[in-house]
């Protein structure tokens, strides 16, 4: 019907993730260490400590050993051209050497290197990174950012105008974000280019139509509006006009504002780089600054199959300047305290580098191992969790599941990780998943809140 | 003999004709009774204008062009209601649509969660559709699916048993009894789900050398030790009748059996209140997926006459989508005659509903004569999706725009009616009001331009076709003031000429001449403001 490439020599992607899918050795290894080093997590005084979460979300995998868990012992074939790593402000604790700003600031964020859940497909693994659950079963599970626009959303008495869940600036798109929660719990997604001179929100932002137009328009509508007039107490219609009121809000009212970064001083919007993923960086502090519980950063582009080496090259400088400049300026502003940075991606790449035609220096999907970096919001900085082994290949100790880096989350947010969700068919749901569930348990990583 | 053949047939036609108008009216006597307990008035029934823009959305999910309205409006045919539902049983969208409701309810995604892949979601669309398009029997559309067996690109309808989170029988049991009963099996007692699902503890699969083939089969092996244990003994239908499975026989040959019965009513009432749901916009049961006991009918009576239309016209399904569209209870306006609690669920007025996230930018497409563009975010195999696809035409879950994600295309994770979610929010109304994308689908239409371009020989008809284009009605004379002083009112776009006389004789058609509006601005601000109306956005 469709699918004429397959013969191709050009493997598709597809093929690729078929060789080396469902690593379970990673899982049944990282479960033997679980049983030693399981933590059982207080019954926590949900005190939220923080406010925020920034999650800068690295869409593909970053590779682990490029960045934040560096092996220059390992070789040529592990480290390709990357062999230097640098020391960072915090004794003993070295990374990746593209990232020399980062490594100024290692007392703000701590490493967890000991990230696994061995799966190596994409929608597969990001839905387990973002949900804090196994795929498959009945339910498709609501994402950290649902959760966290649920319980600290309007419900929870935040009163912005700004939706609570924010991504700048395109949907992730593997999975709907919101699972069973169901679309009031989706993200609003900006659209736009913060990078670009004027950041155009979409549906905020309408270039060329002026505001006493704007205003002439709506009350057109209104005129001529029959049905709605006539039906103004049906739930139905009372609903539509309330949402036309919460539309006009953003559009006419002050809060759209908080998406002109030009009001910010040139020198600070250098510093977090005058591209896409700096200026959202930016873009996220304001936000969180207004007190919007969750922002997602989709940061695309990290699926280094080949031309991995020339990629870290161009990208990593951008991730170095837009994160270490975010960290100084919630730092600055006295907001990270209160902010949870949250950065990684579904899973790790491999550390040993595919040098062979088609790839020629690639690295491929690893969800055995892989790194995250957390800061602020109750997080301690200057710790590193785990360790993998010489190579990066596998989990040493500490073994740290998705859902307990969520749970961890949850616990500083003032979020029960045993509050139970909101289920359309009544069903008894947790917010993260416990040993009872068939899920390993690594524990919270109470080591660094 | 040949007249008399010829005569016979004649009089078979003109027999099922009459029967129409005979259901309908049991329909609408049955809605009455049911009213009549709690004196509740019904509301007068819609105006022409109403029921056209009505049943063009509920039958075949496509607005009418301006043409289409025209016509209809000036059609003088007193049977041109019915004629009109007839004429839309046969048109490619009534296909495409109702193919898109059967693969939200049947999952017909090619990926994460349901997995299906690219191929066997096409097959498994094609294979709804043509038994759409053949209008074949519900009944003999269901036995197919449930005892299907083979390849998923070759025998499609196996991909019902494939289109699932999890392959435990419990699983299929709860597929089964959510599509075809209309029931929850979450919510019945434990030991009655595990005898349902003993009958598809059978199921096999094997994999083939073919990418992502996948043949679903009877696994006799399985059938034989489930027969040794015992366990095959402990099967049990739904309504608790013991289930004789034998080793050699597909158990669900004997559960279709028992299932499309005419004797169980199970069957004939999911679907009856289903398509009562679909057209009426409330089932008889409602939830329309979650008949129980402790959940009742509406109007019980209604429920089963309709159950047996559909048993006596031997299953067919356009039969009692029609006797439905031409009852007068359908027909009824929107506008509420009493504010009884219980209207709505007796039907005594048409509920609002907005429109569904794919009728509404098919719709918006139609008006502008744009495009949108179609993909899946994994897009291996690559899907060709031509330019002007409409998207109720889109045959697979996984390929989507982000518009109908945000306005709650149902992700066909579950299967569940409710998965749609057609409640507005502040993040769809900035899209609607305000957004780049619908900006540019009005002010870069070519089609609205050429509407909009004032002719010299016949004045300002223009308001008229965009009314007919968006709204499939000509604008009342109020409706013209205001827009003729918006127009006035608006710096550079003046109204040079404001003819307000009529010049038509009698003839509906030329209502809206006159109208000198020719400011370009004003034309899109009201092209604007109609798409954000009420009386667009939602099927009234």
């Amino acid at each position: 019907m469709n699918g004429k490439n397959h013969s191709n020599v050009r493997l598709s992607r597809r093929e690729i993730l078929k060789g080396s899918l469902y690593t379970a050795a990673g899982l049944a290894l990282a479960g033997r260490c679980a049983q030693t080093a399981a933590v059982t997590a207080p019954a926590a005084p949900l005190k939220a400590k923080s406010k925020s979460v920034i999650q800068i979300w690295m869409w593909g995998g970053p590779s682990h050993i490029d960045t934040f868990d560096p092996k220059p012992d390992a070789g040529n074939d592990y480290c390709g051209p990357l062999n230097k790593p640098i020391k960072t402000n915090v004794d003993g604790i070295m990374i990746g050497q593209l990232l020399p700003k980062l490594a100024k600031q290692a007392d703000k964020y701590s490493i967890i290197r000991s990230m696994t859940h061995g799966n190596n497909g994409h929608e597969t693994a990001s839905y387990m990174v973002q949900t804090g659950r196994k795929a498959g079963g009945r339910d498709v599970f609501p994402c950290v950012g649902a959760v966290v626009s649920l319980f600290k959303g309007r419900k929870a008495g935040y009163k912005g105008l700004i939706p609570p869940y924010i991504v700048l600036t395109k949907p992730q798109g593997r999975f709907s974000e919101a699972g069973f929660l169901g679309s009031k719990y989706k993200p609003f997604a900006t659209g736009g280019d913060p990078g670009k001179k004027e950041f155009l929100v979409e549906g905020i932002a309408a270039p060329g139509i002026t505001r006493a137009r704007q205003k002439a328009r709506r009350e057109l509508l209104h005129k001529l509006d029959g049905l709605g007039g006539e039906m103004k107490d049906s739930p139905q219609i009372k609903a539509l006009s309330k949402s036309e009121d919460e539309a006009y809000d953003l559009i006419l009212g002050d809060a759209g504002k908080v998406f002109d970064l030009s009001t910010e001083k040139e020198e600070l919007r250098e510093a977090y780089g005058m591209n896409t993923f700096g200026q959202a960086c930016l873009m996220a502090r304001r936000l969180v600054e207004k007190g919007v519980p969750y922002v997602t950063i989709n940061y695309t582009g990290w699926d280094t199959h080949k031309q991995h080496f020339q990629i870290m090259r161009r990208k990593l400088p951008n991730l170095d300047a837009g994160m270490s400049t975010l960290l100084t300026d919630l730092y600055d502003r006295g907001l990270l305290d209160s902010t949870i940075v949250w950065w990684g991606g579904e899973f790790g790449r491999g550390p040993k580098i595919q040098w062979d035609p088609p790839w020629n220096g690639g690295r491929s999907h690893y969800g055995r191992v892989f790194s995250t970096v957390v800061a602020g919001g109750g997080f301690k900085g200057g710790h590193v969790v785990g360790s993998t082994d010489a190579k990066a290949e596998t989990v040493k100790d500490r073994p740290v599941y998705p859902w307990d880096l969520i749970g961890s989350m949850y616990e500083l947010l003032g979020i029960d990780p045993k509050a139970k969700l909101p289920h359309p068919q009544g069903k008894i749901v947790l917010a993260t998943p416990s040993e009872k569930d068939g899920y390993k348990i690594g524990g919270r990583l109470s080591e660094i809140m | 003999m040949k007249t008399a053949i010829i005569s016979t047939i004649m009089l078979t036609a003109s027999l099922a004709s009459a029967a129409i108008p005979t259901a309908s009216a049991k329909i609408d006597r049955a809605v009455l009774a049911g009213l009549g307990e709690l004196k509740i008035p019904t509301s007068k029934v819609c105006t022409d204008a109403v029921f056209l823009r009505r049943v063009y959305l509920d039958m075949i999910g496509t607005i009418p062009t301006a043409a289409e309205a025209r016509a209809f409006l000036a059609d003088k045919s007193p049977d041109k209601r019915s004629e009109l539902i007839e004429q839309l049983f046969k048109r490619e969208e009534f296909c495409d649509y109702w193919a898109n409701k059967w693969s939200d309810l049947l999952r017909v995604k090619a990926e994460f969660p349901i997995n299906l892949w690219p191929n066997a979601a096409q097959a498994y669309h094609h294979w709804i559709r043509s038994g759409i398009k053949t209008n074949k029997p519900y009944d003999k559309f269901v036995r197919e699916i449930l005892t299907s067996s083979g390849s998923n690109f070759r025998v499609p309808q196996v991909n019902f048993y494939r289109a699932l989170q999890s392959k435990e029988p419990e699983a299929f049991a709860q597929a089964v009894a959510l599509t075809f009963m209309g029931t929850r099996a979450d919510k019945w007692k434990t030991d009655r789900l595990a005898g349902m699902a003993v009958i598809f503890s059978q199921i096999g699969f094997k994999k083939t050398a073919e990418w992502k083939e996948e043949v679903v089969y009877f696994d006799s092996l399985k059938a034989a030790r489930n027969a040794a244990s015992g366990a095959l003994k402990k099967a049990v239908f739904p309504d608790g009748t013991p289930a004789a499975l034998t080793e050699t026989k597909d158990p669900r040959v004997v559960f279709a059996d028992w299932l499309t019965s005419a004797r169980n009513p199970w069957f004939t009432r999911n679907i009856a209140n289903r398509a009562w749901y679909w057209l009426q916009g409330r089932g008889i049961v409602h939830e329309p997926d979650d008949i129980r006991d402790d959940n009742p009918a509406g109007n019980p009576k209604l429920l089963v006459l309709l159950q047996r239309e559909l048993v006596a016209s031997k299953y067919d399904m356009r039969h009692l989508f029609r006797i439905i569209l031409n009852s007068k209870t359908y027909q009824r306006s929107a506008v509420p005659a009493s504010k009884h609690p219980q209207a709505e669920a007796l039907f005594a007025h048409y509920p609002l509903r907005r429109l569904d996230a794919e009728v509404l930018i098919d719709a918006l497409c139609q008006i502008t004569g744009t495009t949108e563009t179609y993909s899946s975010l994994i897009p291996e195999p690559f899907t060709f999706i031509p330019e002007d696809c409409r998207s109720i035409a889109l045959p697979d879950g996984s390929i989507g725009s982000p518009f109908l994600e945000l306005f709650g295309r149902p992700p066909r994770d579950t299967g569940l009616e409710s998965e749609r979610n057609n409640k507005p929010n502040a993040a769809q109304r900035l899209h609607l009001l305000n957004s780049s994308h619908i900006r540019d689908k009005i002010e870069r239409s070519k089609k609205l331009q050429a509407a909009m371009r004032y002719t010299k020989g016949k004045p300002g008809n223009a308001v008229s076709t965009l009314y007919l284009t968006i709204l499939s009605r000509y604008p009342t004379a109020d409706e013209l003031k205001i827009i003729r002083d918006y127009a006035q009112s608006q710096p550079g776009g003046t109204a040079t000429r404001t003819e307000t006389k009529t010049k038509s004789r009698g003839k509906i058609k030329d209502k809206g001449a006159g109208v000198g509006v020719r400011g370009r601005t004003a034309l899109i601000d009201l092209t604007w403001a109609l798409i954000n109306s009420s009386e667009f956005l939602y099927r009234h």
